[in-house]
């Protein structure tokens, strides 16, 4: 915006902080929330000032103690497998599509054509479509309730590999051959030059698939049928019991807010990166 | 240190009847040592030759052997070669100091040494104190130099420059130039130089190629390029402005051109067809009616310490170039143009190439 009115500064103000408000009462919400019994979050009018219970429920959500009609996991056990799950994912796309796009870009191998266009078509058939035949081979496989069954399936990228793919094309052709002369082979460009040079686009896709990862819900609801291998997501969801039985929401909200807190930890810290890696091309 | 040969050089994009030849067959013999320049208008496959040599092309015929062995199949690295890029190809995430050290650390020469031959280049070169900045943080002549100085601490038998001074302004590059003339008289490493424009060519070369549409015209001192031109393209590229070419029929004396009889102060060397090549700056024009070639004025230019007539000659046009302290003809006077003969250069009008 060019013009710089007052009327028009407080509007758009204005406009934000509705804008905020609207994102951030739910969530505010869920805190308090998770600061009261339970008894006294079904009452109405509901409370809208934390209460005193702060730490006795979220110690309880940790250790499962809560006692609600769902399931009563305990919520530290479920944070421990989104983290390795969504951390697994998230590198293990890296390294994959950072790979994939180093064999696209700078080699000429038979059927290369082919192998690019088999990736490219992946990009149409999201895991709620194939499913049914994953869960096949994973359970034929035996890996349901396990890590490599929560995390394999996700982690070819498509997406991922064409970002890179796109990377590596804008990185000049001299460069290559600067690392030729200089005796550098595939790898060693690869480890030495390339990498470092994509820095920023590893960090902005990390991001993106670490909560990729954490925020998974419809492959592990299928691949985790054991209590002790529920990502805290599909937990929640478990820990609410149908009908009208009690559940304990004070509960169920502080494992919500928890769950919350890693994403919002990798953004926070990685936000710098990740604009970054959006915007900037350093070359 | 080596000598570099090619041999029959041919290189081919494509093969079978689709094949698009770039460079047809060039032959050369570039001694220990030597500064070669290799220029000629884009496209006409200069880099193409350079990048074969240095490793980065395959050759599709002949042979090129640098220090008597033939390199054909050799990787760039095994060359025992160093090259200058045009864009300088740094690495932009590494320092000045790693991205001279990179080719060192490769090849597994002891830090000791890697630090020291670092630091004698960048003293050379001058550019001690930037050792640790990254590339985006130094100028355009700085990044030049770090560039020279990957090459320089290789320490290898050839140099190889891919038009490494058109990225700079041309004051930086007038100062460039002389810094890589000391340079190569102090380590006085075989160098093949790129470049389209003659100036560099013609003040850096000891010999220089001269190269069009993937034929080596000419190789030769600057003086025997710019003296004895061997085509009638390496008169026209050489020189500023380019030299006069009359194409007409000679018959002794006598020499037809533009719907006019010029007689010549020497017999022609041949009869029939030629063409006759004059340099602007072999012309002596005075305005008396004395004897000599009668030039319409058409416009003038003043360079400052010379002047540039454009005339007619006939219907054809001419352009001879003066000094700015004459006094300068006007336009639309008719002045006389005289020319000696060592200043006359025939070629045949068929094959283009000197008599």
């Amino acid at each position: 915006m060019v013009e710089r009115r007052a009327t028009l500064g407080i509007l758009a103000h204005a406009v934000m902080i509705l804008g905020v408000v609207i994102v951030a009462f739910p969530i505010y919400l869920a805190f308090v929330a998770s600061t009261h019994t339970s008894q006294e979050i079904v009452q109405a009018p509901m409370p809208l000032l934390p209460g005193g219970h702060f730490w006795e429920n979220y110690v309880a959500a940790l250790t499962g103690h809560g006692g609600g009609a769902g399931s009563n996991a305990p919520v530290g056990r479920m944070m421990w497998i989104s983290l390795v799950t969504a951390l697994t994912i998230a590198i293990g796309k890296i390294a994959v599509s950072l790979l994939s796009a180093f064999a696209l870009v700078y080699f000429r191998f038979p059927m290369r054509g082919v192998f690019f266009w088999a990736i490219f078509v992946t990009l149409m058939l999201p895991v709620e479509v194939r499913i049914l035949p994953t869960y096949k081979v994973i359970s034929d496989l035996s890996m349901l309730n396990s890590y490599a069954g929560l995390t394999i399936p996700l982690i070819a990228s498509a997406t991922a590999t064409f970002l890179f793919r796109q990377f590596f094309l804008t990185v000049p052709e001299e460069l290559v051959e600067a690392a030729r002369m200089d005796g550098a082979g595939p790898m060693r460009f690869f480890k030495d030059i390339l990498v470092p040079l994509s820095k920023t686009s590893i960090a902005a896709l990390f991001v993106i698939q670490f909560i990729y990862g954490w925020n998974q819900y419809l492959w592990p609801l299928l691949a985790a049928t054991s209590e002790d291998m529920y990502p805290v997501v599909v937990g929640i969801k478990r820990m609410i019991a149908g009908g009208d039985s009690g559940n304990e929401w004070n509960i169920v909200m502080a494992t919500a807010i928890m769950a919350m807190i890693p994403p919002a930890i990798v953004v926070i810290f990685m936000q710098r990166w990740f604009v970054k890696g959006l915007v900037d091309t350093e070359k | 240190m080596a000598s570099i040969t090619l041999k029959d050089v041919i290189k081919r994009y494509g093969s079978g009847p689709k094949a698009n030849q770039v460079i047809h067959g060039v032959n050369a013999e570039i001694a220990d040592g030597e500064f070669i320049v290799i220029v000629g208008p884009s496209g006409c496959g200069k880099s193409t030759l350079l990048r074969m040599v240095a490793g980065l092309e395959e050759i599709s015929g002949g042979t090129i052997a640098i220090g008597g062995r033939v390199v054909n199949d050799t990787e760039p690295s095994e060359r025992d070669i160093a090259m200058v890029f045009q864009n300088y190809a740094l690495y932009p995430h590494m320092s000045v100091f790693d991205n001279m050290a990179y080719g060192l650390k490769i090849a597994k020469v002891p830090i000791d040494e890697i630090k020291a031959r670092v630091d004698k280049a960048a003293r050379i070169l001058e550019l001690g104190q930037y050792l640790q900045r990254k590339p985006r943080e130094l100028s355009g002549g700085q990044r030049q130099r770090v560039a020279m100085g990957r090459a320089i601490v290789r320490q290898p038998q050839v140099f190889l420059f891919d038009e490494p001074l058109s990225n700079l302004d041309a004051k930086l590059r007038a100062q460039t130039r002389l810094e890589i003339q000391k340079l190569h008289n102090d380590l006085g490493v075989t160098s093949l130089f790129v470049t389209h424009d003659q100036v560099e060519a013609m003040t850096l070369a000891q010999r220089m190629i001269v190269m069009n549409a993937g034929r080596m015209e000419q190789i030769g001192t600057p003086e025997e390029v710019y003296h004895r031109p061997a085509s009638t393209f390496v008169a026209g590229f050489i020189g500023s402005p380019p030299m006069n070419l009359l194409s007409g029929r000679a018959d002794g004396s006598r020499f037809e051109v533009a719907g006019q009889t010029l007689s010549l102060p020497v017999a022609a060397p041949r009869a029939g067809d030629v063409i006759l090549g004059v340099r602007p700056e072999h012309v002596e024009l005075s305005q008396a009616r004395a004897a000599g070639w009668s030039l319409k004025v058409e416009a003038l230019e003043m360079l400052g310490a010379e002047r540039l007539v454009y005339g007619l000659l006939g219907d054809g046009l001419f352009t001879a170039r003066i000094d700015a302290t004459l006094t300068p003809p006007k336009v639309g006077d008719t002045v006389t143009l005289q020319v000696t003969p060592e200043h006359m250069h025939w070629f045949d009008a068929a094959t283009k190439t000197r008599i």
